[in-house]
């Protein structure tokens, strides 16, 4: 077992004093070249990294306008420096959110202005070397991407916008996280993060059907790549696989059926989650989102809806739209996409659903947005 | 034309030219740069008018900073607030015949220079004695609140400690503004304070100055919450 020394809990939080490098060392595994060359990064550290690091850089600041203005606005005025858990956690100064930003901007400073170019010890701008190309990719992959520290800047400046920024230039130059790269791998050859074929899929979801059957005696159908349903279901691929999503995954069925909606899943579109957003790639997450396009047409439905999942629901909310859309050939009646909760709230709104309340009523709640509702 | 006046002169056009060139190519690059993801942070508004009123609270009363450190805030908001009386007691220079307004406000804009030190110099203070904001801290950010601090006492000690000749002040501005020029006085305050102001001038567009203008085109803040109903393509 690890040693875990878990803090109390208090009214007001206890900043800690900051400890310098402590979380130097934590950085997530390497995508082998495989991984890399099948979403379209080199595969290892090309030789002249650095000249591709730097241009790629001037091409994302000059296509974002959060970039432009998040480089050039902060004023360091310290107010984010206690809001991320990273550094509250570690109290590795550049897990502030204005300290792992400055791993960016110092880089970009140096490159991109005009008191970076001729003045860089004073205004602290910095070469791209290999040890600035380390501190990336440890604290780039120590921000969850949350935004939290965004609510408080007096600017808005968003680190996530940065860190993703950072992530897509180590692809660019061939050093990336095995993780995500892996997994959008198989979401766009496969269509799921998990890798799940769609004989799999057909036994999970036969084998969920006769759960629910055994459990209530009712006979709930869970569709897979049916034409012409009314609503294509797209969810997290961890509702076919995993404890506790598979109950969500069976609980949104329950609401069709209950409902007497038509509806399906797809083989092609089976994933939710798109990890493009975190490596911060354009191009990867829009192929990722013209698969539910693509599916979304070939099935014939009417509407989209989302199944609960904090990986899908900002870049389903916020970016399908401009990435897959316009999504005209749908029922303009219904948002697009919509949630799988506002899905259920009408329906309970319209008195289309009996509730047994006393079910879950022995549950103590509280409220976490992991799942990216409240924040769209 | 003395040699001081001269060197002022071409000061003050040099200093107003970088100021006016520099923030307008900056605020293009701004507004021309695309932004079709929506990013607009929690709980955003779904209207035009609710970011308006969203960026009214931010830029007069630093909502989102009182949400987040009441130190900075005070501090900050006092300076800003100061600093924004004392610019619109300066118009006096500027305009002739003085403006209703800019005369009206004249009484409490003398309090104003103080409030805007203290502000500065807590601010400063966050600087060595909070550790987090030390260690992001680069020798420009000290420097910046140097330069506001001295061009604050500088601007006192001609107004307590030995006076210039604001009149010929005036009229010098009011020459360079209709290219008549008039002799600037030469006493050593008014020298500094003109000399850093010329100084603040040239490094704004340059500096983290661009914050007051980045304010407004921070995608975060300015976006309307409304992805789902209306296509950004290129997100203007
Ligand atoms: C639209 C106008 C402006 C807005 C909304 C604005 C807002 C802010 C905010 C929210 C901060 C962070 C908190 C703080 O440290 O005070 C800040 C910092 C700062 N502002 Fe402004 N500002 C504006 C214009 C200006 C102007 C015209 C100047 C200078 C001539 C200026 C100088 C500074 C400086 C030097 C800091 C950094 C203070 C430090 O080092 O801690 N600001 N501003
Ligand atoms: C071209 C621009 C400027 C001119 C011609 C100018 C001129 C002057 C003069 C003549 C005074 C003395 C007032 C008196 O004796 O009653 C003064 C005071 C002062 N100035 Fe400036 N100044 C300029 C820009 C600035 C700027 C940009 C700031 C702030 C960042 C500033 C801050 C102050 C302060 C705090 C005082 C003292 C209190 C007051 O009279 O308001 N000045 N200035
Ligand atoms: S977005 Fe990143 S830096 Fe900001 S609070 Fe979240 S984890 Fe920390
Ligand atoms: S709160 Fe914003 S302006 Fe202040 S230091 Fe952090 S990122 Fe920079």
């Amino acid at each position: 077992m690890l040693d875990f020394e878990t803090p109390v809990l208090k009214q007001y939080p206890i900043i800690p004093l900051i400890q310098p490098g402590v979380m130097a060392h934590s950085k997530p595994y390497v995508a082998k070249p495989e991984i890399q060359g099948k979403i379209g990064f080199p595969e290892e550290l090309v030789e002249n990294w650095q000249e591709v690091a730097i241009k790629k850089m001037g091409e994302l600041v000059s296509k974002s306008r959060a970039l432009r203005v998040f480089l050039d606005s902060c004023v360091k005025c310290g107010a984010c420096t206690d809001k991320c858990h990273y550094f509250l956690g570690t109290a590795d100064p550049k897990n502030m959110p204005v300290a792992r930003q400055d791993l960016f901007r110092d880089v970009y400073r140096r490159y991109f202005t005009f008191a970076g170019k001729y003045f860089p010890k004073l205004v602290g701008a910095k070469e791209m070397d290999k040890e600035m190309l380390d501190d990336w990719y440890s604290y780039f992959h120590q921000c969850s991407q949350c935004r939290r520290c965004s609510v408080y800047c007096p600017f808005g400046i968003d680190t996530a916008e940065i860190s993703m920024a950072a992530r897509e230039i180590l692809d660019s130059v061939g050093v990336g996280q095995k993780y995500c790269n892996e997994i959008i791998g198989k979401a766009q050859t496969i269509g799921n993060n998990l890798g799940l074929r769609e004989p799999a899929l057909l036994d999970t979801l036969e084998g969920l059907e006769e759960d629910i059957e055994e459990e209530t005696g009712v006979v709930v159908r869970l569709p897979l790549d049916q034409k012409n349903a009314d609503i294509l279901l797209v969810t997290p691929s961890a509702d076919f696989f995993a404890e506790p999503h598979v109950d969500g995954l069976i609980g949104y069925a329950k609401v069709f059926h209950a409902a007497g909606l038509s509806w399906t899943l797809s083989s092609h579109a089976s994933e939710a989650a798109n990890f493009g957003m975190f490596i911060g790639s354009h191009e990867n997450m829009q192929i990722l989102a013209m698969r539910i396009r693509d599916a979304a047409l070939d099935l014939g439905v009417k509407r989209i809806v989302f199944g609960e999942c904090g990986h899908a629901w900002s870049v389903a909310y916020n970016f399908l739209n401009t990435l897959a859309g316009p999504f005209d050939f749908l029922d303009p009646n219904y948002p697009v996409p919509q949630h799988i909760c506002e899905v259920t709230y009408d329906l309970i709104q319209r008195d289309l659903l009996t509730l047994d309340k006393s079910a879950n009523d022995d549950k103590v709640l509280t409220f976490h947005d992991s799942c990216n509702i409240a924040r769209g | 034309m003395s040699l001081l006046t001269l060197i002022f002169v071409l000061l003050f056009y040099t200093a107003t030219a970088t100021l006016v060139v520099g923030l307008a190519y900056k605020i293009r690059l701004y507004a021309k740069t695309p932004a079709p993801l929506r990013i607009p942070v929690t709980p955003a508004p779904i209207t035009r008018w609710g970011v308006v009123a969203r960026m009214f609270f931010e830029v007069t009363l630093f909502n989102s900073l009182f949400k987040a450190n009441k130190w900075i805030w005070l501090f900050g908001w006092l300076f800003h607030a100061a600093l924004l009386l004392v610019l619109l007691r300066h118009f006096r220079y500027f305009t002739d015949p003085v403006w209703g307004w800019i005369g009206a406000i004249q009484p409490y804009g003398k309090y104003a220079a103080f409030v805007m030190i203290f502000g500065l110099a807590g601010l400063w203070a966050r600087r060595f004695l909070v550790d987090r904001v030390r260690y992001i801290s680069s020798p420009s950010d000290h420097l910046m609140l140097a330069l506001l601090i001295a061009i604050g006492l500088t601007g006192l000690g001609m107004k307590y400690v030995s006076h210039t000749d604001i009149v010929a002040v005036k009229a010098f501005f009011l020459g360079l503004m209709y290219f008549d020029w008039q002799p600037l006085p030469s006493d050593l305050f008014l020298v500094i304070h003109l000399s850093l102001v010329v100084l603040l001038m040239i490094i704004f567009p340059f500096s983290k100055l661009l914050h007051a203008p980045g304010l407004f085109f921070s995608p975060t803040r300015t976006q309307v919450d409304n992805a789902r109903e209306k296509r950004h393509v290129v997100g203007l």
